[in-house]
């Protein structure tokens, strides 16, 4: 009987080990690098809207965020305004543009404008607005510089990870309460003083690191 | 043949792989949006689309029974409130002029001449809070246009709540006073402040 395997195949069995093991890990990385990408979390992909609403716009006009998102203070939910605020100005200004259409058309019909929600928090996770203002979160820590977004994008992942940075060192990003609305504030070069000041003074307790319990974000 | 089989294994590998991993993905979806309703959320539920329903009209939650015509309709004996409900003091004058910048500014500018951003940009011109009607009107006057419109100027009764409108309203008067003032009418201790201003 003639041999089955030509003595050349002792190679192919060592480099398809090689091959095969490579092609595994590299699989892994690549898989990892693909959850990492802006692909999948979304970040710096501007996201289309019914109505092409400019938060750049806006803001350069000096309106507040609270003009529209008025329970950001007090609630959860920072409140995606309803069709009646765009109808304060927009009543009269820009009141003929194509482009409106679809507001002027949900204020005639009571029916809701229906927006790309672009920060989709998982919805294992408890998240309220107002405990983050108080604790001197600024708007920018998580949504990053909206007031220069035409199309707003994702700035952060808003995966575990990057909540926990904070959670776990919060005087790395805690700024006094009267900066939380400022969208170009820069932290200050002794941050981490400063912080672990405010942090006493805002009353956050990370005592027993209790601010990485679970139940604190998932309940 | 055993090739054959080889090349099936392979295959049936790939695709329990590929299986596996798409269930993952479904679970983990399903994780993350749950049918439970968030704010603002659609529903198919009901008719109009919407998860999040009005109270039943005529439902009055609790401390939110509107009681005190005063404080809530600006009113006293149905004519317009010329006095605050509640007592003006340093904090809710700060309130005020936060709020104040928020939701007034953009059209009766920082100052209350009505020139504000939105104005310049073609909305109706307000009055001026100087202008001596406005001066001279109550406040349950100011209380009730912020609560229910004037002319082109939408209500925003959904916007402000009730104790803020007076902290606006107690802010406004402070920007009227401040235009009729004369240095004298300052406190000694804050004149130099203002001179340095100048």
């Amino acid at each position: 009987m003639a041999q089955v395997f030509h003595p050349a195949a002792n190679i192919i069995a060592r480099l398809s080990i090689v091959v095969g093991l490579g092609g595994l890990v590299g699989t892994l990385v690549l898989f990892d690098a693909l959850q990492k990408s802006d692909y999948v979390t979304e970040v710096n992909m501007p996201r289309e809207q019914i109505v092409p609403f400019s938060h750049k716009h806006h803001a350069a006009l000096g309106l507040d965020c609270r003009y529209c998102h008025t329970s950001v203070e007090d609630g959860a939910f920072a409140g995606i305004p309803p069709t009646k605020t765009c109808m304060n100005c927009h009543s009269l200004i820009w009141n003929e543009a194509p482009i409106l259409e679809p507001v002027r058309e949900s204020w005639r019909t009571g029916t809701s404008l229906e927006w790309n929600r672009v920060h989709d928090l998982p919805e294992f996770v408890y998240f309220d607005h107002s405990v983050h203002l108080n604790a001197g979160i600024g708007c920018t820590d998580c949504h990053g510089r909206v007031d220069e977004m035409p199309l707003v994008w994702k700035e952060k992942t808003l995966y575990m990870t990057f909540c926990l940075e904070c959670h776990r060192q919060p005087e790395k990003f805690v700024r006094p309460r009267d900066q939380v609305f400022n969208m170009a504030y820069e932290k200050p070069a002794n941050q981490l003083e400063v912080g672990a000041e405010l942090v006493r003074v805002h009353n956050i307790n990370t005592s027993n690191h209790r601010l990485l319990d679970c139940y604190k974000c998932h309940r | 043949m055993a090739h054959f089989t080889k090349q099936t294994l392979a295959l049936a590998a790939i695709g329990a792989t590929v299986l596996l991993a798409g269930t993952g993905c479904e679970l983990r979806q399903a994780m993350y949006d749950q049918p439970k309703l968030r704010p603002m959320k659609a529903s198919e539920f009901f008719e109009d689309g919407k998860a999040s329903r009005l109270p039943v009209e005529g439902t009055v939650a609790r401390g939110h029974l509107q009681d005190d015509p005063h404080l809530f309709d600006g009113r006293i004996d149905g004519q317009f409130a010329d006095s605050f409900p509640f007592e003006i003091t340093d904090e809710v004058m700060k309130r005020g002029q936060q709020r104040y910048n928020i939701f007034c500014a953009p059209c009766h500018d920082a100052a209350g001449t009505g020139n504000g951003m939105i104005v310049r940009r073609g909305f109706k011109q307000p009055t001026s809070f100087h202008d001596q009607r406005l001066v001279d009107s109550p406040e349950g006057y100011y209380y009730n246009v912020i609560r229910n419109g004037f002319g082109v100027m939408m209500d925003y009764s959904a916007q402000i709540p009730v104790k803020d409108r007076w902290a606006i309203i107690a802010y406004i008067r402070a920007l009227q006073y401040g235009q009729r003032a004369s240095l004298a009418d300052v406190p000694e201790q804050f004149r130099a402040d203002l001179e340095a201003v100048r």
